[in-house]
């Protein structure tokens, strides 16, 4: 404003300060009105350029699909729904400044976004002090609750866990090799899975493998054929895999090149879904694993409508659907459905109407939003089909509440998360009593950086 | 799985005779409607209950089992909408080829949309796999009796070991011979026999090690330190191999940084000319061979050979259009040329994005490049990347037979060593420097292909490999091809080398450290141009 006041001309200056003072009348004046015509926006947050548009695309057009349905369904609150698009290009930085961008000047209503945690993390602080919405649709490592941010993905006690727990008792699994992308996700997630394997089933420090790779890793020979020798001393060895996007297809191919069969050493994957099979061919991995809370091959009618939708909206029959997409499907229902309950959609009310908020999940079941701001969701593992398609072989027999902080660290053991009033708290120590602040969850950091 | 192997013995006497019984008469067939049964027992929602129908399918004595269970195992046993059990003949396309399970009788073409596969699980894949090897013991097929008897290495039990006894004694083939021998070596070692641990002796297989090492535990001192000593003979042949092992590792990484390098070498190298979309021409290079795959359909290997020369020519007329579009223009100009080209990279990449998807394309591995050679139990290569090292070779090889041996590549030379003396001789600049520009983008080209083979082909391609084509190109000497090759290759072997004690993460550190030092010291690379054209 200031460079636009030394440029411009004295009178042409009056003029548009003259134009804005009516305009901001007639708009206060307006603003009863406006809330009955304007729609409704709702931000989208999606890379649609760099590394991370091979998933966050799909999720783009995911949200811009249930807006559209929202509003042949007549819209809410009697107003039509908009998609505000931005693209943060993969870029975490641009990812907090598009998220300004959305709240400040496009005022939107509600944002649906983020993919990894890192962009997370990046937009968080933006979020709490605009006082937005967040729902982020990704499976993540936990540790972490914002009384702005809701979590539609699973939690490590909704995935990984019971991926362990499976492999234990219904596969027999006795060594595990836990290999990951080098960032947080895999980190944390392992850091998880390692204290709950010694912890609660007493396996042996030398029966666990850990091994971290770079984004994008291509050459797995070494490691590949170093879990070969793991899986050879006799017992039966099962690979825990937090690989991230594409590095998962060399992983795979190399399995595949080395003999490494899903009978022998199965693999299970935390980031392996329908859409990055789509980029493999898949023969080869028949047999290997992967845990999510839903699968495209999930046998309901509430799927197959999905489906259908959304093939007709991307005009593609080849197209999948995977767990973030669900997970974006809950997220806007209960968003609407606690929106409708509010009657309005000013962000501090629906905040607090929206836990406890109820809603069909697309695998036959109910997913519920609780205190924590996490879901409640079914855990499902499916083996690879040649089809690139999984078959659900075991799934938990009732659905799992989300828990932000894990039971099996010793920095976070003792919080819980919890923001109805009167506690509204993210991080309560339930041990002395306090609302923890921003040192719990460093606690839980430096017990990580451990 | 021993417990139910027992269980397939008695099965496995009958079907024995039941195989010589047909060689005689083929009129022992029972009765469909009891096959029939059999199959319909498959067609469950339980695994558990697919198990037991297995198990009764072997303990049945049906001839066509063996057929039955390797369909289901290849999910090629499948079901009809009006209640028939096919066997899919080939599973490609929309329309599958298929026959009567029960009378084998060809049924012409089926829709995949008619069938229902019967699906299995890991656990019911292992069941299937030992079924198949106990019934393929007694097999006329060789190949066969070999793969069975690989596969009951360290699956044998007491009762098992009693049959193999006449199975060994009367094997024709040297190898089935042997592998059954193990095999029933490996049970009498974990039993603490030493007839066993003695017949392990030198034995590289990873289940000979175990069998061996509960032997080594054994309350029989003789026997634990017999054990202990053929232990420890075995992990000095295991060393040895884990060495060749990690060469091979490092030779292959090495081959894949020598093609991503060795077109910048010509570009870079030779012409001077920083190209930052050098990685996004690999990229072209393989979304090429993705493209051949789609024009023909069913025959990956032809398409993957055809991309050679595709890719070869896709990625240098983009190339030569990048040369006359920009770099022509910003000749002697390094730091526009970087910046410029690194905005064709991004444009490039983006195109892509738009036109093809920015989800990853699925290239097939053609069937003689997938699996590995299997030199002994404990070393095998895997066949891509023996390829991908040999194309490595045989590209670096073509380029060195032309710039030495050619016109082009003398007049190369020429122009890049004093470019006014070259054109005062009648040299034309201006088109040597298209042929070479389109000759390094081409290189590029043929790497996205190789790579096609390796990595995923999608819009990212080029970005993970330009930092590694430009160290192992600068690390190597600048305007040297054989500085690039010796370079690639020892960067590859000193990453393998690395990984296994420093972790992924840490040797591509280690090595980058190592390369910042050297340049320190010698700044011009391993093989340093000598004379006045290393001045220019």
């Amino acid at each position: 404003m200031t460079t636009l006041q030394r440029k411009t001309h004295p009178r042409t200056l009056s003029r548009f300060a003259t134009a804005l003072i009516t305009a901001a009348v007639m708009g206060a004046s307006a603003q009863a009105v406006a809330q009955d015509d304007d729609p409704i926006k709702v931000g989208i947050l999606h890379s649609l350029s760099g590394t991370m548009a091979i998933s966050e695309s799909t999720l783009k057009d995911t949200v811009e699909m249930l807006i559209e349905q929202q509003n042949e369904a007549g819209g809410l609150l009697g107003r039509q729904l908009e998609a505000v698009v931005v693209d943060p290009a993969s870029n975490w930085p641009l990812f907090a400044e598009r998220a300004r961008e959305l709240l400040a000047q496009e005022e939107v209503d509600v944002i649906f976004g983020n993919w990894t945690s890192v962009s997370r993390k990046a937009v968080l602080p933006v979020v709490e002090e605009l006082n937005g919405l967040l729902f982020y649709p990704v499976q993540y490592e936990g540790e972490e609750s914002s009384e702005n941010v809701f979590y539609t993905g699973a939690a490590p006690n909704q995935q990984a866990i019971p991926a362990v727990e499976y492999l234990i008792n219904e596969v027999g699994i006795e060594r595990f090799a836990l290999i990951g992308t080098d960032y947080v996700y895999p980190r944390t997630t392992n850091r998880i899975l390692e204290a709950f394997l010694k912890d609660e089933h007493g396996v042996a420090e030398e029966d666990i493998m850990v091994n971290y790779t770079p984004f994008g890793h291509s050459d797995w020979q070494n490691i590949v054929s170093e879990i070969r020798r793991f899986g050879e001393e006799g017992k039966p060895t099962a690979v825990i895999s937090t690989i991230n996007g594409d590095a998962n297809v060399p992983f795979y191919r190399e399995l595949a090149n080395q003999g490494i069969d899903a009978a022998d050493i199965p693999v299970i994957a935390f980031s392996v879904g329908e859409q990055e099979l789509s980029g493999i061919d898949t023969g080869p991995l028949v047999g290997h694993l992967a845990a999510w809370n839903y699968f495209m091959s999930v046998d309901t009618d509430a799927n197959y409508d999905f489906i259908d939708a959304w093939i007709e909206h991307t005009g593609d029959e080849m197209s999948v659907t995977n767990d973030p997409m669900e997970a974006h499907y809950i997220g806007f229902n209960m968003w609407a459905e606690a929106v409708r309950k509010a009657g309005t959609t000013d962000v501090d009310t629906v905040k607090d109407a929206i836990i406890g908020v109820t809603v069909p999940n697309l695998s036959g079941g109910y997913a519920a939003m609780m205190p924590n701001h996490h879901i409640t969701k079914p855990v499902l593992i499916g083996e690879v089909q040649d089809n690139g398609q999984f078959d659900i072989v075991w799934q938990t027999p009732s659905t799992v509440a989300g828990d932000a902080w894990s039971d099996y660290l010793p920095g976070s053991r003792d919080l819980i998360s919890d923001w109805r009033k009167p506690m509204e708290c993210g991080n309560f120590n339930v041990v002395n009593g306090s609302c923890g602040g921003s040192t719990a969850a460093e606690e839980a950091e430096a017990a990580l950086a451990e | 799985m021993r417990r139910f192997l027992s269980l397939g013995l008695l099965c496995l006497m009958l079907l024995g005779t039941a195989v010589s019984a047909q060689a005689q008469s083929s009129s022992s067939t029972p009765d469909d409607q009891a096959a029939l049964a059999l199959l319909t027992a498959l067609d469950v929602d339980s695994y558990r209950d697919k198990g037991e129908a297995i198990a009764a399918i072997l303990q049945s004595d049906d001839e066509r089992a063996r057929d039955w269970l390797q369909a289901l195992l290849d999910g090629r046993l499948q079901r009809t909408d009006d209640g028939r059990f096919v066997l899919v003949l080939e599973n490609r396309g929309r329309d599958w080829p298929v026959a009567d399970a029960l009378t084998n009788e060809p049924l012409g073409e089926m829709s995949r949309r008619d069938l229902d596969r019967i699906g299995i699980n890991n656990a019911l894949r292992n069941q299937l796999r030992s079924a198949i090897a106990v019934v393929d013991l007694y097999s006329p097929n060789v190949e066969r009796r070999r793969t069975s008897a690989d596969r009951l290495l360290g699956e044998v039990d007491g009762e098992l070991a009693e049959t193999l006894a006449p199975v060994i004694a009367d094997a024709e083939d040297e190898y089935v011979r042997t592998r059954l021998a193990q095999a029933v070596a490996i049970y009498r070692a974990e039993q603490g026999e030493m007839a066993g641990v003695e017949a392990l002796t030198g034995s590289l297989h990873p289940r000979a090690r175990v069998a061996l090492g509960r032997a080594a535990n054994s309350d029989d001192p003789i026997v634990a330190d017999a054990a202990a000593t053929a232990l420890t003979g075995i992990e000095q042949q295991l060393k040895i191999n884990r060495g060749l092992e990690t060469l091979y590792f490092g030779l292959s990484l090495g081959s894949v940084l020598v093609l991503a390098a060795i077109g910048l070498a010509i570009t870079f190298g030779v012409m001077g000319v920083i190209n930052m979309a050098h990685g996004e021409l690999m990229m072209l290079g393989a979304y090429t061979t993705w493209m051949m795959q789609q024009l023909l359909p069913g025959q990956p290997g032809l398409a993957l050979i055809l991309s050679i020369p595709a890719g070869f020519m896709v990625a240098a007329l983009v190339g030569i259009a990048i040369e006359r579009g920009v770099i022509q223009f910003l000749k002697g100009r390094p730091l526009e040329t970087l910046l410029a080209t690194f905005g064709i990279s991004l444009i490039l990449q983006q195109l892509v994005r738009t036109v093809i998807s920015p989800l990853n394309r699925t290239v097939v591995t053609p069937e003689w490049m997938s699996g590995s050679l299997v030199i002994n139990d404990a070393l095998s290569l895997t066949l891509n990347r023996m390829f991908v090292l040999g194309f490595a070779l045989v590209v670096f090889a073509a380029l060195m037979l032309i710039m030495r041996r050619t016109r082009l590549g003398l007049e190369v030379r020429a122009v890049t060593q004093n470019r006014a003396m070259a054109r005062s001789m009648g040299i034309r600049a201006t088109r040597v420097d298209i042929m070479t520009f389109a000759l390094g983008s081409g290189v590029a080209g043929l790497a996205g292909v190789a790579l096609s083979q390796l990595t995923n082909v999608g819009p990212n391609l080029g970005q993970n490999y330009i930092i590694d084509s430009f160290m192992v190109v600068v690390f190597g000497g600048v305007g040297n091809l054989w500085g690039t090759l010796v370079a690639g290759l020892s960067l590859g072997v000193i990453n393998q080398v690395l990984e296994p004690w420093a972790g992924a993460v840490l040797a591509k550190i280690i090595v980058l450290v190592f390369i910042i030092l050297f340049i320190q010291k010698r700044p011009r690379g391993l093989f340093p141009q000598k004379g006045r054209a290393a001045e220019g």
